[in-house]
This record gives C-alpha cells, sequence and structure tokens, in this order.
C-alpha cells in the first residue's frame, strides 16, 4: 500500500515556532523534518507540551512558522492556492466544540457545502457511524460521537489527507476504539492521515510509521516494532526501592552496574523522588537477569518496594529516551 | 450543482440557513428579539397615552366671583379661604387662588391673583382666570380670535415612540446577536475549525448580514403591527420605504457588530464594545426623546450615528416625507457606516 518510494503527501523541513513571552518565550518547534509519504498513517507521540499540535497546525495552514519549508500535498501555503490545497485536506483539532444547536445531519450538511467533491451528506454520517444519531442535537451527542462528528465533518471531502489532533483524548476504550475503526476504514480506502496522540496504544495500532516529539524536536523515528526493538530488549523489569541509608558508602543502586549484569540491556532512573526511586530495567533475557537483579538489590542494601515486568512498549521507548513518562506533567 | 455538493447547497445558503436554525432555537433570543420590544412599545404607549388638557385649579374666596366662573372652559373653581387657599397653592394643588378685595361690581372692587410664577400652570391658569373673569363681568374682545389646538394624527407621542423603538431593536438585536454568536464560536475554536476548510471567508461574514436582513422583516413586522393594531400608529410613507430604511439600518449595524467582535476573544470583551458603542446612542439618538433638545451645535455630530440616521428615516417615513430629502440622507449615512464596518471588519477578523 505505501513504502519509501511511495510519493511524498506533506513534508516539512527545518521547522522552528517560537511563541513570545515575558520570560524570553517559548520554543515551541525546534528544527523538526518530517515527510508523510502518501497511504501511510503517520503518527508523532510526544507528551503534552512536545510541539505535536503546533506542528500539525503549521502544516494546516493555520500556524505560520517563524522557519522552515512547509510543502502540502505538493504546494506551499501562501502561494495563491490556499484554498484548492484545503480542498484536499480533511483537519480534526484539538478540542472544537461544533454548535450545540444543530443536529448532525445539519453539522454535516454545513461542512460538505464548502467542497468541491466528496461522498454525500448521508454517506459521510454512514462513514462516521453516526446513522442512529442523524437528527441529534450535538449538544446531546456523547464525547464519543461528538469526536466521530468531528471525524465526519474532515471526512466529507473524501480528504487525500487527514489530520487528526489527539482525536480520542478523554475518551473512554469503547467510544477510542469506535473512533479507531473509523480511521482505519479510512486508511483501508488509501488515505493518508497524520495524527498526534500521547497515547502508546493509539499510536501503536493506527500508525505505520511514528515521530517521538520533545520540547519541538524529533528524538526518534520509525515504524513501532522498530522503535520498541531499537530499545534491544523485549521484556521491561519495573523496580521501585526505598534508598539505602546515605551513610553506608557504595549503597543504593547504579545504572552502570545495572546495565552491566547478565541478560540486562540498559537501565534508567524514573522520576527524581527522594522517599523511593523508581528503575526502568531493559531486558533482553529475563531467566538470567531477575536473579542477577535481586542480588544486585542484595548488595547495594536498597529495600525493594514493587517489582513488575511487561513486554517493551513505545512508553518505554520515550522513557528511554527522555527518561520521563508520556502522561508525566 | 447539488451532486458536487453532495446535497449541500451553495455555502453561502448552508451558513445562513445555519444562522437561521440556531436563532430560532434560542428561546431567550427570540424573546429579546419580537416580545421585550414589543412589552416596551405597550408600556411606554400607556404610559405616555394622550389625555384631554386637565383644567386648571383655581381656588376663590368669594362666592359671588367663584359662581360667575363655574362653567368657565378649562377652569375647575373651589371656594376657598384664603389661608387654606394659600397653602393649597404652595403645595401645588391649585394654580391659582384669586383673593376678592371688595364686593364686586361695587366702587372700589377689584380682584388679586395670587401665584407661582416659577410655575408654568400657575401663569397659565392666572390669565385663564383672569380672561374669564373679565368677560364674565362683560369685557368684550377688541379682536376676535378662534383657538385651534394641534390634534393632527402623527403627533402624538406614541407616533413619536414606536419608529424609536425599532430603530432602537434593529441596533440591539444586530449587535447582540452577531457580538455573541462570533466571540462564541471563536471561544469554541469553531472559527478556527471553518478557517481550516476551504470555505470563503467572505461567506462566513456575508452570512450574519444576510441572517439579519430576513430576521429584521419580522422584528420590525412585530412593532410596527403592534403600534397599529394597539395605538392606531399608521404609515404613511410607502412600505417599500419603510423596507429599504430598515435594510440600510440593518446592513449598518450587522457591519457594526461584526467589526465589535472582529477579535475579542471572550463574551465579556465583546460585551463591553458593544455597551460602549450602543449606550451614547440610546441616550442621544433620539428613541425616546428628540436630540433637538440638545445644543443646535451637536446635530450634525448626533446626526451621523446610525442609530440616529435609522430614527429620523423611520420617522420621516412614517410621516410621509418625500422620500429624496426625508430619507436620502439618512440611507447615505447608513450605506456609509456598513461599508466601513464591513470593510474594517474583514480586515481585522480574527479566526483562532
Amino acid at each position: 500500500m505505501h513504502d519509501a518510494s511511495s510519493p511524498i503527501a506533506a513534508r516539512c523541513a527545518g521547522l522552528v515556532k517560537r511563541y513570545p513571552g515575558d520570560d524570553g518565550g517559548v520554543v515551541a518547534v525546534d528544527g523538526l523534518d518530517l515527510e508523510v509519504r502518501r497511504g501511510e498513517c503517520f503518527g508523532l507521540l510526544g507528551p503534552n507540551g512536545a510541539g505535536k499540535t503546533t506542528t500539525v497546525e503549521i502544516l494546516e495552514g493555520l500556524t505560520t512558522p517563524d522557519e522552515g519549508l512547509v510543502e502540502v500535498l505538493g504546494r506551499r501555503w501562501g502561494d495563491g492556492h490556499d484554498r484548492e490545497i484545503r480542498q484536499g485536506l480533511g483537519i480534526q483539532l484539538q478540542e472544537t466544540q461544533l454548535a450545540d444547536k444543530l443536529t448532525v445531519v445539519e453539522t454535516v450538511r454545513l461542512f460538505r457545502s464548502f467542497y468541491e467533491r466528496g461522498p454525500d451528506v448521508d454517506g459521510v454520517i454512514g462513514l462516521a457511524r453516526l446513522v442512529d444519531k442523524r437528527s441529534a442535537r450535538v449538544g446531546k451527542l456523547s464525547g464519543g460521537q461528538k469526536q466521530r462528528l468531528a471525524l465526519a465533518c474532515a471526512l466529507v471531502s473524501d480528504p487525500e489527507l487527514l489530520f487528526l489532533d489527539e482525536p480520542t483524548t478523554g475518551l473512554d476504550p469503547q467510544a477510542r476504539l469506535h473512533v479507531w475503526e473509523v480511521v482505519e476504514e479510512f486508511l483501508g480506502r488509501g488515505g493518508t492521515v497524520v495524527l498526534t496522540t500521547h497515547y502508546m496504544e493509539e499510536a501503536a495500532r493506527l500508525c505505520h510509521r511514528l515521530a517521538i516529539i520533545d520540547h519541538g524536536r524529533r528524538i526518534a523515528q520509525g515504524s513501532p516494532d522498530e522503535l520498541v526493538d531499537g530499545l534491544g530488549a523485549e521484556q521491561i523489569l519495573e523496580l521501585r526501592c526505598a534508598p539505602a541509608p546515605d551513610n553506608v558508602p557504595d549503597s543504593g543502586l547504579d545504572g552502570a552496574r545495572l546495565a552491566a549484569l547478565p541478560g540486562v540491556a540498559g537501565a534508567s532512573v524514573l522520576g527524581g523522588a527522594h522517599e523511593s526511586q523508581g528503575w526502568l530495567i531493559r531486558v533482553r533475557d529475563i531467566a538470567a537477569a531477575l536473579p542477577a537483579v535481586l542480588a544486585e538489590l542484595d548488595r547495594s542494601g536498597a529495600h525493594l518496594e514493587h517489582l513488575a515486568t511487561h513486554q517493551a512498549t513505545l512508553e518505554d521507548v520515550f522513557v528511554h529516551l527522555t527518561g520521563r513518562g508520556l502522561r508525566d506533567e | 450543482m447539488s451532486d458536487k455538493r453532495g446535497g449541500a447547497l451553495h455555502p453561502l445558503v448552508e451558513l445562513t440557513r445555519v444562522r437561521l436554525l440556531e436563532f430560532r432555537r434560542e428561546p431567550e433570543a427570540l424573546f429579546w428579539v419580537f416580545v421585550f420590544p414589543v412589552l416596551l412599545a405597550v408600556a411606554l404607549g400607556i404610559a405616555f397615552r394622550e389625555k384631554p388638557p386637565a383644567p386648571y385649579q383655581v381656588g376663590v374666596t368669594d362666592p359671588a366671583v367663584a359662581e360667575r366662573l363655574a362653567g368657565a372652559d378649562g377652569l375647575e373653581v373651589e371656594p376657598i379661604g384664603l389661608a387654606e387657599g394659600l397653602d393649597a397653592l404652595s403645595r401645588g394643588r391649585l394654580d391659582v387662588v384669586i383673593e376678592a378685595t371688595g364686593a364686586p361690581g361695587k366702587e372700589g372692587a377689584g380682584v388679586r391673583y395670587h401665584y407661582d410664577a416659577l410655575r408654568p400652570e400657575s401663569r397659565a391658569g392666572q390669565l385663564a382666570a383672569d380672561r374669564a373673569l373679565q368677560r364674565a363681568f362683560g369685557r368684550r374682545d377688541p379682536v376676535p380670535s378662534v383657538l385651534e389646538p394641534a390634534s393632527e394624527v402623527g403627533s402624538r407621542y406614541i407616533d413619536f415612540l414606536i419608529p424609536g423603538i425599532i430603530g432602537l431593536n434593529l441596533m440591539g438585536s444586530s449587535l447582540w446577536g452577531i457580538g455573541f454568536s462570533i466571540v462564541n464560536a471563536r471561544t469554541r475554536k469553531l472559527l478556527k475549525r471553518f478557517a481550516a476548510t476551504p470555505m470563503r471567508r467572505s461567506h462566513f461574514l456575508l452570512s450574519y448580514v444576510l441572517s439579519r436582513l430576513l430576521f429584521l422583516v419580522l422584528e420590525v413586522a412585530a412593532v410596527a403591527g403592534i403600534g397599529w393594531w394597539i395605538f392606531g400608529v399608521a404609515l404613511h410613507g410607502p412600505l417599500a420605504a419603510l423596507l429599504l430604511v430598515t435594510v440600510a439600518a440593518a446592513f449598518a449595524f450587522a457591519g457594526l457588530a461584526l467589526l465589535l467582535a472582529a477579535r475579542p476573544t471572550t463574551i465579556e470583551g465583546v460585551s463591553g464594545w458593544m455597551n460602549l458603542v450602543m449606550l451614547p446612542q440610546w441616550l442621544l439618538s433620539g428613541s425616546f426623546f428628540s436630540y433637538e433638545r440638545f445644543p443646535e451645535a451637536v446635530w450634525p455630530l448626533i446626526r451621523a450615528l446610525p442609530l440616529t440616521a435609522t430614527n429620523d428615516a423611520l420617522r420621516a417615513v412614517y410621516r410621509g416625507e418625500p422620500l429624496i430629502t426625508g430619507i436620502g440622507p439618512e440611507v447615505a449615512v447608513l450605506a456609509a457606516w456598513g461599508v466601513v464596518s464591513l470593510a474594517l471588519a474583514v480586515r481585522r477578523f480574527r479566526w483562532q
């Protein structure tokens, strides 16, 4: 369906966006390069404030970058073809509240009128699985239904490129699943998607390729599997322990010592809590690593409070790269 | 055409349709636009309804004089003692007190008028009482005179008020209706969502103007209809002229509303601007009383306000004045307000 030779749907290079402020301002996007190929779902994964939304809104032509090049569907914003580009885009913004007093069909019909092609109004309502809510007021819809309506408004033109900015934030698992199914159907019809999320399950399920973004920079890119494989570990050993007393020399856990243990690929400290210390240990061979880690704990005098293992995920990739969790503040 | 848009109509039609649907589903908006102005017109019309002129209250100390004055036109005569009469005069219950200073008709007889020179009713009452008294004792006027009080239709307060309320309502419903709706859409990030579509931005702004033009027909009909039905306020000019003036006014106020709502991001912010624009016009533009009470030097400024132009033109149409001179300048003023503010609004409009 798509591969490295697929044509480019959108790209940016050397993107910089600063927001002025009293304390020197904020650099929201700091030299970002991205390439989205036709037919793929490209994800921007990162914590809140990483610059995902700013990046997407620059690609959507809603925000002007301070530096860098942007090309969408082969054109640049501001060259006099903006409305033609928009005819080919479907956009779902974070936190748009559609008019409460209108019904589903009235809302879709309004958005459909802006586009020169696409399915008819009832067809779009079907795509978003809102047929039985066709005549319901927007204000009466559940969170998931509202989000599918936002999706319907983005799908009215049968877009070449669909932008989804945190499409499932705040939804319950069932509602999230419905949104994913609508997006998967769109991908199944050959559509191209750019998606931002801070849910690794969402990124892992929908995205063919991902860029992990932190502080406005791309810190990793690849398919979900490639990124997880990059950890060099299949399992993650989580442990938390109370530190040994300060007056005992050479006590406590040490990342270098842990990483050198048999079966271990590496270790990262989680957070900086004084009371207890969390570790994520990347493990190649659990059978060899577990006894060695326990022996090291014993040697260090640290008191073990919690121990668990899980399959390595994108979350672990992010923690490995940044030392922070995706949803830490 | 309809296939290209998948069953939807032209975006300008769809946007205007949505405006109308949203307005119709807002019961409070319906109350303020339709019911409130009608209630206001009825309340003020009843409060200031025409009454026959009140007779002057005349206290008379001498019964013989009182008898001669009884039945005189426009006087209500009451025999009263002098001290009591002066007290009633000072309280404003009597307008004038006639004190007899001798037997009437006899040598040396006469009357003394007690009145309040600072009170117009008292001064007029004294003159009316004197004229009636002199005639009652045989005076013949050297110049014959006939009295002709003004009573033509169209000169009552309600005739003045109804066009003023129509004007006031046109301003209020445009500014509140458009201003709140746009700022609300901005805070909900709905404007940003529209900006992300290929929608023409001019279509979006024009849909507000168009929906106002459609609604104004109903708004004007409500107030004008009640004025005619309850108070007999009749339109002497052509209906087409009324329509022209209201369309020009709605255009001007819609432009002004779009300009005021072009940038604020909170309802409080836009409310402040709207009050700043509306309050002076409530006071100056002659909705409830004529602005000709203000110094003549400021009339040109007052006449340049859109609400003044609306009120003056509506009154000219109601009175049936010649159209070119009666409403021409006012319609030009309104068109200028609409064009200039709409142009500024398009340039300054903040979509996100």
